[in-house]
C-alpha cells in the first residue's frame, strides 16, 4: 500500500489568490494511499522543504506530490529534498498549480476544482513510479566555437585560458567579424582594429585553440558532453603549410575587379585574396567563382609566381569529424542593404550607403584611406544625412524591433564626419535616441553639443536624386511635423541589424530554437541569456539579437564560464528519463517482435539490435535495445512501437493511462 | 463577356472622360460593362473620418447590390472608391460582428463573394493579354506614371503592387508603346480633397509632382484616379503659379492613353474635356 504525501504550496499569493489551497490539501488527504497532506505558504523555502523531509521520515512516505509551480522551476529542489530524506528522488512528482491553473484562471470554485484534479492525477501516477537512478556520461573536454567575430574570439580565449581545448571555425577566410570592419568604436572612439587585432593574433597563437577558417558546420549529432560535429573545410586551393603569406600571388592575379566583401563593395579585390592586411590567418584563398582559371580553364598565374609552389587547384573540400563536449554559437548578424528600401532608391543611388559602408570610408584601412569621399565621384560630401531606424521599428517592413546599435554608431559617424570634414554639415533623422549604456548618452550629447550635428526628430519619406543632389524629404515632428527637405551629397542609412542568411538552417542543424526574426533563442530571456534550450549549446554575441561590442564580449565570457563549468566535471549526470525496451522471462524475453521500426524513427540513432543466443550460440531472439547514453527521451519510438514494448521511464504507458483514468473516474 | 461596373460619383461628374474611356476600351475588346443598379456613394473620405460602421455600410451596400445582380467581378476605376470597397471587404471578413451590424443596417445580404478590380487589375487581366496586334498607334512618348496615395495603399489590405515603388502602370504603358520615366513622385500626395478648400496647398503639392515630371522630360502624366487627375489638370493654374512657369504637360487617364494606342476616337475617350490641352 502506497503512503503518499501531498504538499500544496501557496507560492505567496501566486497560487492562493485564485485557488483555495487548504481545500486542495484537505481533499487530497482523503484519497486512497495518501498518508499525509498539508498546505504551506512557500514550499520551496527551507521550512517548506523541511516539512517534506520530516514527513517522509516520520510517516514513512513512499511517494511525494508537490503541488506548486512548474517543474521547470523547482523539480530539482524538491527531488533533492526527497533524496536527502532517503526517498528515491524519482518518487517525487510535481503538480503545476501555478502556470497551469492559478495564473491562467479567475478566482473561483472551478479553479480550485481544477487544482484538485491536477493533484489527483499525480497522486495516482506516483503509485506507479519506480525508483530510478541517474545516468552517468563522460564529458569530452573540448569546445567547438562557431563564428570568429569578437564574440567567438572572446569565448575561445576565455575557454582556452581555463586549460581546455577549443576548436574555432570561421566561415570567412579570416576571423574578426564585423568588428574588423569598423573604423573607431563608440563610446570611446578608439580604433577598432587596434583593440581587436591583438586578440585575433592571440587566438592564432594559443596552444589550446585550433582555428579553421573557411570552414562551416556540416552536421551535428550527440548530446551535452558528447557531441560529434562534422566540419566542412572549404578548399582554399592552397597548401597552407607551404604558403608563407608573401602575397605575391595577390599582386599578379588578373581578376582584379571583384567587389571586396571586407570593404562592403566599395573597394575591389583579386580572385586570390587576403580579405584585409591584418587578417588571421594571413594567407590567401582562391575565390573559385571569380577565378579566371576556374571560369575559363586558363590562367594559373598565381601558381607560376608563387615562390613556394603552394597553390593547389585540385584541392577538394574536406569533411572532418570532431568530438566536442560543448558548443558556443557566435555567428553574429548582418545588416539590411539599401536595395531593401524602394523609398530610398532601391540601392540605385551609389551615394546612399549603409552604416557599414560608412565605417569602411572612415577607416584608415578602407578604400579612401579614411577620408570621407562619396562613392559616385570621390567628392567630399559637404552635406551628409544619417537616417536612423532604416527598416528597424517598422512593422510594415517586418522588423518591429529596435536594432539597438545604430543610434550609437550614427552619433559616432556624424562625429567622425565633423572631425574629418571641417565646415561640413551633418543631419541625423531619428525617431528616439536610444543611448542606454555607460557613457552612451554623454557620447550622443557630445555629437550634438560639441560637434554641432543637427538632430532632427522625424522620419524620411523619400530620397531621390535631382541635379546631382540627393533630395531627402522628411518631417520635423518637434516642429509640428513641418516638412524638411535637405539637398544632401551623401546619405547613410542605419539599416536594420538582422539575422544571418542561413541562420535558420544552422539552428536546425544544431537542434536549437530561434525567434520569429531568425535570431537564436536563449533558454530564458532573463535568467539564461547565454544558454539555449539544448543542453551543452551556448550563445554569444549578435547571433542572439543585435548587440554592441561590450555586450557581445560579456555574453562570450558568460558562455565561456558555462562551458568551463561543464568541463570541470569528469562525468555528467543525466536524468534517467529515457526509453527502455521491456524484458520478460524466457522463453518470451520481451514483447518486442523485432520489427525495428523504432531504429528508423529514432532521431538520435540511439536504438540498436540485440541478439539473444542460446547455449549453442544460436540466435533465438532478435530485439531492440536502447543505448542509454544516446537516448534523449523524446519518445518517438514509443509512439511507433506497434507492440507497445517501449516505455519512457517515469512516463510509462501505465502511468499515462492511470493519469487519464484518474481524470475520468469520479472520486 | 460581362464585368460589373461601379462608376462612383466622380465618373458621373468631374471625370466623365474617365468613364467614357474605360467604357470605350472595354467595348473595343467586347467586354460588356454592367453598371450596378441603384448604387450609392462609397463614403469617400468623409464617412471613415466620422463613423466606422457607416463607412463600411456604404460600400457593403454596393457589394451586396452587385451580389444580388449576379455579378462576380466588379471594376472600380476610381482609386478612392476602390480603396473603400477593398477595405470594407477586408474589415468585414475579419469581424463577423461588424458584418452582422452592417448587413442589418443595409437590410441586404452580404457574403463578400464579389471581387473588386481596380483599373490596372482590369486592364492586366482582360486587356493586356489580348493587346498584341491591337496597338495601331503606339503611345510613343515619355510618360510619368503617377499612382497617388490610394491605388497601392495600404499594402496589407490591397496586396497590390509595391507600395513604395509601384510598377503596374509603367508596365501597362510600356506595352502601349510608351517610355515610362524613372522619377521620384509616383506616390507623393497631390493634395487630394484640399483641391476645394486650400487650392494653394494643392498648387504646392501637385506642383512638385508636375515640376519633377517636367524636369525629367515627361511628355504626359498618366493617372488612374479622378482626384489626382483633377488636381494635376484642373488646378494647373495654381500649379503654374507655384512653380512660376507655364507647364502644359497633359494628364491622361491610363484608359485614355491605351485608347489612343488602340486608335480609338479622341472624342470617345473624352480628351476634349481636359483643362490642359491634350496635344499628344
Ligand atoms: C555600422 C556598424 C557600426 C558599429 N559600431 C560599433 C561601435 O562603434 N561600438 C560597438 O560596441 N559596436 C559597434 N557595432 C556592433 C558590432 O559590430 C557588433 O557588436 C559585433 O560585431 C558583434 O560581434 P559578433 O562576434 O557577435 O558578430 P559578428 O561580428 O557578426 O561576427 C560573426 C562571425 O561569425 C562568422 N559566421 C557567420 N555565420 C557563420 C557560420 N555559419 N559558420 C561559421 N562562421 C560563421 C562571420 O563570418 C563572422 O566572422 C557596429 C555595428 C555596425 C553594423
Ligand atoms: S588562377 Fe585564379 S586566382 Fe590564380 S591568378 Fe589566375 S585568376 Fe587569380
Ligand atoms: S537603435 Fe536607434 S536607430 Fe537603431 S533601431 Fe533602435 S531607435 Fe532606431
Amino acid at each position: 500500500m502506497s503512503k503518499i504525501g501531498v504538499f500544496v504550496c501557496h507560492c505567496g499569493e501566486n497560487i492562493s489568490a485564485t485557488v483555495d489551497c487548504a481545500k486542495v490539501a484537505e481533499t487530497a488527504g482523503n484519497y486512497d494511499g495518501v498518508a499525509y497532506s498539508v498546505d504551506y505558504k512557500y514550499m520551496c523555502s527551507d521550512p517548506g522543504q523541511n516539512l517534506i523531509k520530516s514527513a517522509i521520515k516520520e510517516k514513512g512516505l513512499t511517494g511525494v506530490v508537490v503541488a506548486s509551480c512548474s517543474p521547470r522551476m523547482h523539480e530539482p529542489t524538491f527531488r533533492k529534498a526527497c533524496a536527502e530524506a532517503g526517498l528515491n528522488p524519482f518518487m517525487c512528482e510535481m503538480a503545476n498549480l501555478r502556470e497551469h491553473c492559478s495564473w491562467v484562471h479567475e478566482k473561483g470554485e472551478a479553479t480550485t476544482e481544477k487544482a484538485i484534479d491536477l493533484v489527483r492525477i499525480l497522486v495516482e501516477k506516483v503509485k506507479y513510479n519506480h525508483s530510478l537512478s541517474e545516468i552517468k556520461v563522460p564529458v569530452t573536454k573540448t569546445a567547438l566555437v562557431i563564428g570568429g567575430g569578437i564574440a567567438g574570439i572572446q569565448a575561445s580565449l576565455d575557454i582556452a585560458n581555463t586549460g581546455h581545448k577549443v576548436i574555432l571555425i570561421e566561415r570567412d577566410p579570416s576571423i574578426g567579424g564585423h568588428m574588423s570592419q569598423l573604423s573607431e568604436t563608440f563610446p570611446t572612439l578608439d580604433c577598432s582594429q587596434c583593440i581587436l587585432t591583438p586578440r585575433m593574433v592571440e587566438v592564432a597563437q594559443h596552444p589550446n585553440i585550433t582555428l579553421y577558417t573557411y570552414a562551416e558546420l556540416e552536421s551535428l549529432e550527440g548530446f551535452i558532453g558528447n557531441f560529434k560535429a562534422k566540419i566542412r573545410r572549404k578548399s582554399k586551393s592552397l597548401d597552407e603549410k607551404l604558403c608563407t603569406g608573401c602575397g605575391l600571388c595577390t599582386t599578379k592575379c588578373p581578376a582584379k575587379k571583384i567587389p571586396s566583401e571586407f570593404n562592403e563593395g566599395l573597394g575591389k579585390r583579386t580572385a586570390i585574396y587576403v580579405p584585409f592586411p591584418q587578417a588571421v590567418p594571413n594567407k590567401p584563398v582562391i575565390d573559385r567563382i571569380n577565378c579566371t582559371y576556374y571560369i575559363k580553364g586558363k590562367c594559373k598565374i598565381c601558381e607560376i609566381v608563387c615562390p613556394t609552389g603552394a597553390i593547389r587547384f585540385d584541392q577538394e573540400d574536406q569533411i572532418m569529424e570532431v568530438e566536442v563536449g560543448a558548443i558556443v554559437i557566435a555567428t553574429g548578424f548582418t545588416v539590411k542593404q539599401p536595395d531593401f528600401f524602394p523609398e530610398y532608391g532601391f540601392g540605385k543611388y551609389p551615394d546612399v550607403i549603409t552604416g557599414l559602408q560608412f565605417e569602411r570610408l572612415a577607416s584608415a584601412s578602407g578604400p579612401t584611406l579614411g577620408e570621407i569621399r562619396r562613392p559616385s565621384d570621390g567628392k567630399i560630401p559637404e552635406k551628409i544625412v544619417f537616417l536612423a531606424c532604416a527598416g528597424s521599428r517598422d512593422p510594415a517592413k517586418g522588423i518591429p524591433y529596435c536594432s539597438k546599435i545604430c543610434c550609437m554608431y550614427i552619433a559616432k559617424h556624424a562625429m567622425l564626419y565633423q572631425h574629418k570634414v571641417h565646415g561640413g554639415k551633418s543631419y541625423v533623422f531619428y525617431m528616439d535616441i536610444r543611448a542606454g549604456g555607460k557613457m552612451y548618452e554623454e557620447f550622443v550629447r557630445r555629437a550634438i553639443e560639441d560637434d554641432g550635428v543637427n538632430y532632427i526628430r522625424g522620419r524620411v519619406s523619400r530620397i531621390y536624386e535631382k541635379n546631382g543632389k540627393l533630395i531627402v524629404d522628411g518631417a520635423d515632428t518637434l516642429l509640428n511635423a513641418m516638412p524638411v527637405e535637405i539637398e544632401a551629397d551623401m546619405v547613410v542609412l542605419a539599416t536594420a541589424g538582422v539575422a544571418n542568411e542561413g541562420a535558420e538552417e544552422l539552428a536546425q542543424k544544431l537542434h536549437i530554437s530561434y525567434d520569429p526574426y531568425k535570431f537564436f533563442a536563449e533558454a530564458h530571456p532573463k535568467l539564461k541569456p547565454v544558454e539555449t534550450n539544448t543542453a551543452g549549446i551556448f550563445l554569444a554575441g549578435a547571433c542572439q539579437a543585435p548587440r554592441d561590442i561590450p555586450e557581445s564580449v560579456a555574453m562570450a565570457s558568460g558562455a565561456a564560464v558555462k562551458v568551463a563549468g561543464l568541463f570541470s566535471q569528469d562525468e555528467l549526470t543525466r536524468e534517467p528519463i529515457i526509453a527502455v525496451v521491456n524484458r520478460q522471462a524466457p522463453p518470451v524475453y520481451s514483447s518486442c517482435v523485432g520489427c525495428f521500426l523504432c531504429i528508423s524513427t529514432c532521431p538520435y540513432q540511439a536504438i540498436e539490435k540485440e541478439e539473444i543466443k542460446n547455449r549453442n550460440g544460436e540466435v533465438i531472439k532478435s530485439m531492440a535495445k536502447v543505448n542509454p547514453g544516446l537516448c534523449q527521451g523524446c519518445g518517438t519510438c514509443v509512439a511507433f512501437c506497434r507492440t507497445k514494448s517501449i516505455d519512457i521511464q517515469g512516463y510509462t504507458h501505465e502511468q499515462m493511462y492511470t493519469e487519464v483514468m484518474a481524470l475520468l473516474n469520479e472520486y | 463577356m460581362t464585368l460589373g461596373f461601379y462608376p462612383g460619383c466622380s465618373l458621373k461628374g468631374s471625370s466623365r472622360e474617365y468613364a467614357e474611356s474605360v467604357l470605350a476600351v472595354a467595348k473595343a475588346f467586347d467586354i460588356n460593362m454592367e453598371e450596378i443598379n441603384d448604387w450609392n456613394c462609397c463614403g469617400a473620405t468623409a464617412a471613415h473620418n466620422m463613423n466606422k460602421e457607416l463607412s463600411l455600410a456604404l460600400p457593403a451596400r454596393i457589394l451586396s447590390l452587385a451580389e444580388k445582380q449576379g455579378l462576380t467581378e466588379i471594376v472600380v476605376p476610381c482609386a478612392a472608391c476602390y480603396s473603400r470597397l477593398t477595405v470594407t471587404k477586408y474589415e468585414l471578413s475579419k469581424d463577423p460582428a461588424l458584418k452582422t451590424a452592417v448587413t442589418d443596417a443595409n437590410g441586404l445580404e452580404y457574403t463578400g463573394s464579389v471581387s473588386v478590380l481596380n483599373i490596372v487589375q482590369m486592364l492586366d487581366k482582360y486587356i493586356t493579354p489580348n493587346l498584341e496586334g491591337r496597338v495601331v498607334k503606339p503611345f510613343d512618348h515619355k510618360v510619368a506614371c503617377y499612382y497617388g496615395c490610394l491605388l497601392v495603399r495600404p499594402h496589407e489590405i490591397l496586396k497590390f503592387d509595391r507600395e513604395e515603388d509601384p510598377q503596374s502602370l509603367d508596365v501597362l504603358m510600356l506595352k502601349a508603346g510608351a517610355t515610362p520615366i524613372d522619377w521620384a513622385f509616383k506616390t507623393e500626395c497631390c493634395g487630394a480633397g484640399l483641391s476645394v478648400s486650400r487650392t494653394s496647398s494643392v498648387g504646392r503639392l501637385s506642383g512638385k509632382i508636375i515640376g519633377d515630371a517636367k524636369d525629367r522630360g515627361a511628355e504626359a502624366v498618366i493617372v488612374a484616379c479622378p482626384m489626382c487627375h483633377s488636381n494635376l489638370d484642373m488646378r494647373r493654374d495654381a500649379i503654374n503659379s507655384y512653380l512660376g512657369e507655364k507647364i502644359d504637360i497633359p494628364v491622361l487617364y491610363i484608359t485614355q492613353a491605351i485608347g489612343l494606342a488602340l486608335g480609338l476616337d479622341r472624342k470617345a475617350l473624352g480628351l476634349q474635356r481636359h483643362f490642359v490641352k491634350v496635344s499628344v
